[in-house]
């Protein structure tokens, strides 16, 4: 049984379909830009979608003020895909998974005065969601750090071959604010300019704010499906990663076992651009035989995106696959780890037939799934 | 479904349940802080890690320790076939709060990495994998209440042979803190066909059994 990847959306600085972030991608275009904000004297390097280009949209589905900054960006995104696909998630054979690390962190933060403080919770703002599409069921929230968008493409991808849903959607989302741009900050995570994913001269992150979706579905709606997937913890530490790579090696390991390859046409990799997670992942795909393969990062371009990084990035891979593109990883011109990457240095269409997508986070943990034409 | 639940424990109003048996009780306790201490102290655990953690993630410490002491097979399980699938309401919101108390002020503005590390729920499961060197699965689903169901799906999928060859044990449940208030329900799931002629403790895993359980405090 193949499990297809359909319908899809990205909301960003750089667009709100799809299309317009490919077409800004191809163009080298980055969405991450220095920038002040009110709490602090700093300058933060992020990617934040102007409030104004959201209501805008907004309006056009509903009341602005009665919705969070996160919830607009979800149910612009969902409703995006919900229209290019014409699922119906009132019906009970379909199913709304979000995965966020953070939620409306802002409504905790006191950010507005006429939400309800309990949207404050992950459950209420998931909840939030799914009532504007009326959902036959509440929707499934996956949050798991910052392998939650991918991890909850594979949950999608087993509970269809399960056979308890028909159709998935799933919604990657978080936003930019102050609870996390401190704490990054105070790891001395942060770049002050756009990261450098496995460049030499990196030093840190960007954050980001984005909502992206995709359909998963049992049925055969288009040429690419998710072959396999899997995830696991290195065991060693909450905050940094494993020297070797353990659990990212793991999960590409049992991925491309399941799916009986030995190597990938293009790798869309986690690349935050901080010394530690860069260098683990050079030393866990070298480990699988994978250094020669062409791969990217995309937080050059978008900043880390959190809960939406896993569903963004696997819409830009499913969308490379399908027009046959390397997309450039911004930031990079020097090698910058201990083991050999084939850092993609020049956008380039060649014809590419299969993607591995991994993510690594906080808590130790690591995904890998596999995209493959049909 | 082919998985049996061999062990439990429940903590819920400074009380602990094992396979439930009711297992510690703690009168003396009036906040959630202390309770865990106190259940900390009585199991001679010895683990200084312990004191670095959120409620949320020493509330799931202590209840997987409680669970995996009570399992007899879990020495024998190759350790990256271990899944630790999790789940909650509150996500990390009390840390989440704290962390926010850090930046309130503009003239006491210090946020902390070793707290801000907390305001991930997950890092619960990263705790567990790191105290018990479990690689295998990972998996935080929020939820409202806890749901018998979906858990049980994802788990049953978790340890079918048919979808994955990669987990034979999963450690399970419901850890949920906010304020005051705490409750964690964590159990051990394993193949049936792991070893038939285990002894002591064990039921077959649905979500019927595993809602009697969580319920099953006197």
């Amino acid at each position: 049984m193949n499990t297809y990847l359909g319908a899809n959306n990205i909301v960003s600085p750089l667009g709100f379909t799809t299309a317009s972030n490919m077409e800004a991608l191809l163009q080298g275009t980055a969405a991450v830009k220095q920038q002040h904000f009110p709490f602090s004297e700093s300058l933060f390097c992020c990617s934040k979608i102007e409030e104004t280009d959201l209501n805008t949209r907004f309006s056009r589905l509903s009341k602005i003020d009665a919705f969070t900054h996160l919830e607009k960006m979800c149910i612009l995104s969902i409703n995006d895909v919900v229209k290019q696909s014409g699922i119906d998630l009132k019906n009970k054979e379909n199913l709304l998974i979000i995965s966020t690390t953070k939620g409306n962190i802002d409504v905790l933060e006191g950010a507005y005065k006429n939400i309800d403080s309990h949207r404050g919770y992950l459950s209420e703002f998931a909840k939030t969601v799914g009532k504007f599409f009326d959902c036959g069921f509440a929707p499934l929230v996956v949050s798991n750090a910052c392998i939650s968008g991918l991890l909850a493409i594979i949950i999608a991808k087993r509970l269809i071959e399960n056979k308890s849903y028909k159709n998935i959607i799933v919604c990657g989302a978080d936003i930019i604010s102050e609870f996390t741009l401190s704490g990054f900050k105070s790891f001395n995570a942060l770049s002050e300019v756009p990261a450098r994913p496995f460049d030499k001269n990196r030093i840190g992150i960007n954050l980001g704010e984005a909502a992206s979706s995709i359909l998963l579905s049992s049925d055969a709606i288009s040429t690419i499906k998710i072959s396999s997937g899997n995830s696991a913890n290195d065991a060693n530490h909450i905050s940094g990663p494993s020297r070797n790579g353990d659990g990212l090696f793991q999960a590409v390991k049992n991925t491309l076992g399941d799916s009986k390859i030995k190597t990938v046409d293009f790798i869309s990799a986690h690349g935050t651009a901080t010394e530690y997670n860069d260098e683990m992942e050079s030393v866990a795909f070298s480990r699988a035989q994978l250094h020669q393969v062409p791969l990217n990062s995309l937080k050059g371009y978008y900043g880390h995106t959190l809960g939406a990084a896993g569903v963004l990035e696997s819409v830009v891979a499913v969308q490379s696959l399908l027009s046959n593109t390397l997309i450039q990883s911004a930031g990079f011109d020097t090698k910058g780890t201990s083991h050999e990457l084939n850092v993609i240095k020049k956008t380039e269409h060649k014809v590419i037939n299969s993607c591995l997508k991994t993510a690594s986070g906080f808590g130790g943990c690591n995904a890998a799934a596999l995209f493959e034409k049909v | 479904m082919k998985a049996k639940i061999v062990s439990y424990c429940k903590i819920k109003n400074n009380t602990v349940w094992v396979n439930g048996e009711k297992f510690y009780v703690d009168n003396q306790s009036v906040d959630i802080t202390t309770f865990l201490a106190h259940l900390y102290k009585q199991l001679n655990l010895n683990y200084p890690k312990f004191f670095k953690m959120d409620n949320l993630c020493k509330l799931g410490i202590l209840a997987t320790e409680l669970a995996i002491q009570n399992n007899s097979e879990f020495n024998n399980y190759e350790k990256d076939k271990v899944a630790i699938s999790l789940s909650n309401n509150s996500s990390s919101i009390e840390t989440d709060r704290n962390h926010i108390k850090t930046i309130a002020d503009k003239n006491q503005y210090f946020p902390s990495p070793s707290l801000f590390v907390y305001t991930l729920p997950n890092i619960i499961i990263g705790e567990i994998a790191i105290k018990y060197k479990l690689t295998g699965e990972n998996s935080f689903f929020i939820s409202e209440k806890f749901d018998e169901n979906l858990m049980c799906t994802y788990d049953s999928i978790l340890l079918n042979e048919a979808q994955s060859s990669h987990t034979t044990a999963v450690i399970g449940g419901w850890v949920n803190v906010d304020g005051n208030e705490g409750e964690g329900f964590i159990y051990c799931l394993e193949k049936a066909n792991f070893n038939p002629d285990r002894t002591g403790f064990s039921s077959s895993y649905n979500s019927e059994t595993i809602h009697k359980f969580y319920n099953k405090t006197e």
